[in-house]
């Protein structure tokens, strides 16, 4: 088991794309790592630069002490997981296990315990005998897992492993891979583009935007404070509420009058806008306390919470997370009204916050 | 179910709810179609037939008027003829025969060597002006070799490829390899990259790699190819003629087309040469038809 330390890492293809622009990230002993962001970020690139799969162009890669940089695959002792799996399709699972271990050259009752072992902990008794394509795509993510553990790697790293699964055998899986990971304490590095499968995986996320590093933090951390407008519209469901604000009188509010708390040490001369989550704000019955007037443009009942989405003067489409009690009609006349404590604000010109 | 134009047209919203396809449909329309695929099926394939029924008729049959369709006499004598000499030994024909099997294999093989691997290159890697170079490549076939012929005919004999074998293998694969580069690049897109990065993973070179996990799984897409490659190098005609001189050279296009000119033809021979000319690729395709089916389908990978 090992950390992992990426230093400066920069990927440039001969054809001249820059997948990855400059990252550095640390990633601790037993830790699971997300990289997270949308297609073309550089998160699969930087994984597969740490497999060892691509070389970077400048930059370093330690895995425990070892610098890795010209270390081919199989010398830096990690094993990775595939979106498509890449199950050998011309051997039984109990080979397609027992195949990286033979490789190794281990003696055969080695193997054959090891073997064994994985496949009890995945629970691949009966399917040792089959090949992939007798294999449903969850038992043959489940085999490709099997796969990375009989190798007893320092670091596992998953390339999107989930994607191809439908919704609930994904949600399945993901608990499997936490339990797990958790159970064997090895480093994990896991990429994924579904903030859900990050938010509920990681100890620590890092999204990822045009092969930069926007963010590094625990899942609630990123949540509550994204460091910059990308993260604060990447994560979360229904995303934030970005509202433009100004200071005034020691009050931060937007245009049409909606007062927020505001964070201490707001700069005043610059344009700003506040992230505020659906659940740090209450539609309320027209001309309650504090409230602006609005109206109901459309309301999503999800059975165990309503999602209403207003326009007040001037601000189109606030999303607002309430409890399934409180119900408006839609184009009803309501109040809206800042519940929460005080909001990240970000400057607009650098999308960076500022408080 | 027969319906007039006027009935169909003026029949109503209500009265018929079949799919529109099904009022020009039924009987009528399938004695339609079988009659028209038959007579479509006669005119093709009736060149084929004669060639085959002149390869087994005698001389003066060949030659009757009225033509004889049915009631002649079968004799093996032309086969015979294309492969030995009036006078015993190998007849020139057969010699050309060889000469075919040999250029077409050779260069078929040598297309393949060269043109799988790059096409692996090309799909797998990210490489300078990709598209570019692979139009390049694709652009050498948009001649039509008889564009070409005399400059690389002068280039031939100065350096002394001329009339030799070598000469007219080195051209085929020349003319091949962009064809399997682009063919055999779509199969190599299909077969999931990840198979590499594991087996790279699991402690194999990236040579290795493509080699033990990826070769295997193109097997049907090289056999595919190769048999097009092949019917390429084996048909082709324009080259032959004019980068050969000599019997022991020439393959068999050049020499069958030989044989007719000159005072009489012996029409029974040029049938039966073109017979056993077309006969081994036709074997070869029908071999590997299973793979030609699956290389036209492709996905054969599940993803």
């Amino acid at each position: 088991m090992a950390g992992i330390e990426v230093t400066a890492l920069h990927k440039r293809y001969p054809d001249g794309t820059v997948a990855v622009d400059h990252v550095d990230l640390s990633i601790g002993d037993g830790e699971l790592f997300v990289m997270l962001g949308p297609s073309g970020c550089g998160k699969t690139t930087t994984l597969r630069s740490i497999a060892g799969l691509e070389r970077q162009t400048t930059g370093d890669i330690r895995i425990g002490d070892t610098l890795v940089n010209d270390l081919p695959p199989a010398e830096r002792d990690i094993a990775m997981v595939f979106q498509f799996y890449a199950l050998y399709p011309h051997l039984r699972t109990r080979d397609n296990l027992a195949f990286p271990l033979r490789a190794e050259g281990l003696p055969k009752p080695e193997v054959q315990e090891r073997v064994d072992e994985a496949a009890r902990l995945m629970r691949l008794g009966p399917l040792l005998d089959r090949r992939p394509r007798q294999l449903s795509g969850g038992e043959q993510q489940r085999v490709a897992l099997a796969r990375a553990l009989v190798r007893r790697p320092r670091a596992f790293l998953m390339d999107e492993p989930l994607t191809n699964l439908d919704a609930e055998l994904r949600a399945d899986m993901r608990t499997e891979i936490k339990h797990l990971q958790g159970e064997l304490g090895t480093t994990m590095v896991y990429v994924t583009h579904d903030q859900v499968e990050a938010m509920s995986l990681g100890h620590r996320i890092a999204i990822l935007n045009k092969g930069r590093v926007e963010q590094i933090g625990t899942p609630l951390e990123v949540y509550d404070r994204p460091a910059s407008l990308f993260c604060a519209a990447f994560i979360g469901s229904p995303p934030m509420n970005l509202i433009e604000v100004e200071v005034a009188d020691g009050k931060l509010r937007s245009k049409s009058g909606l007062a927020l708390t505001p964070p201490p040490g707001l700069p005043r001369d610059r344009s700003l806008v506040a992230g505020v989550r659906p659940e740090a704000l209450e539609v309320t019955e027209p001309g309650a306390e504090g409230s602006v007037p609005a109206r109901v443009v459309s309301a999503e009942w999800l059975g165990d919470e309503i999602i209403y989405v207003v326009d007040h003067d001037g601000q189109r489409d606030v999303r607002v997370r309430m409890p399934p009690t409180v119900r408006f009609a839609a184009d009803a006349p309501v109040g809206l009204r800042h519940t929460g404590g005080p909001p990240p604000v970000y400057d607009v010109s650098t999308e960076e916050l500022v408080a | 179910m027969a319906v007039s134009v006027d009935e169909a047209v003026s029949a109503g919203p209500v009265r018929d709810h079949s799919p529109p396809a099904r009022r020009f449909g039924g009987r009528g329309r399938a004695v339609l179609e079988v009659a028209l695929l038959t007579v479509l099926a006669v005119v093709m394939l009736f060149p084929v037939l004669w060639m085959i029924e002149t390869s087994i008729k005698e001389n003066r049959d060949v030659y009757a008027i009225p033509a004889k369709f049915f009631d002649f006499k079968v004799t093996l004598d032309h086969f015979r003829d294309v492969f030995v000499a009036s006078g015993g030994g190998r007849s020139a024909l057969s010699v050309s025969f060889l000469n075919s099997v040999v250029v077409a294999g050779v260069s078929t093989v040598l297309a393949t060597v060269l043109g799988v691997p790059a096409a692996w290159a090309y799909s797998r890697f990210s490489v300078k002006a990709k598209k570019d170079q692979l139009f390049f490549i694709l652009s050498t076939r948009f001649m039509p070799p008889v564009v070409v012929v005399i400059p690389i005919f002068l280039m031939y004999r100065q350096v002394g490829l001329f009339d030799s074998k070598l000469g007219l293998i080195l051209i085929y694969t020349a003319f091949n390899v962009p064809f399997t580069i682009w063919m055999m690049k779509g199969f190599v897109d299909e077969v999931p990259a990840e198979y590499e990065d594991a087996a790279m993973l699991d402690g194999y070179t990236r040579l290795q790699a493509f080699w033990r996990f990826t070769l295997p799984l193109l097997l049907p897409g090289i056999a595919a190819t190769a048999v097009f490659a092949l019917i390429f190098s084996w048909n082709e005609f324009v080259f032959a003629i004019f980068l050969t001189s000599s019997d022991s050279v020439r393959t068999a296009p050049p020499a069958i087309a030989g044989l007719i000119g000159g005072t009489t033809v012996d029409w029974g021979l040029v049938a039966a040469a073109s017979v056993v000319f077309a006969l081994p690729v036709l074997v070869f395709a029908y071999l590997v038809r299973k793979h030609l089916v699956a290389g036209v389908t492709l996905g054969a990978v599940r993803r």
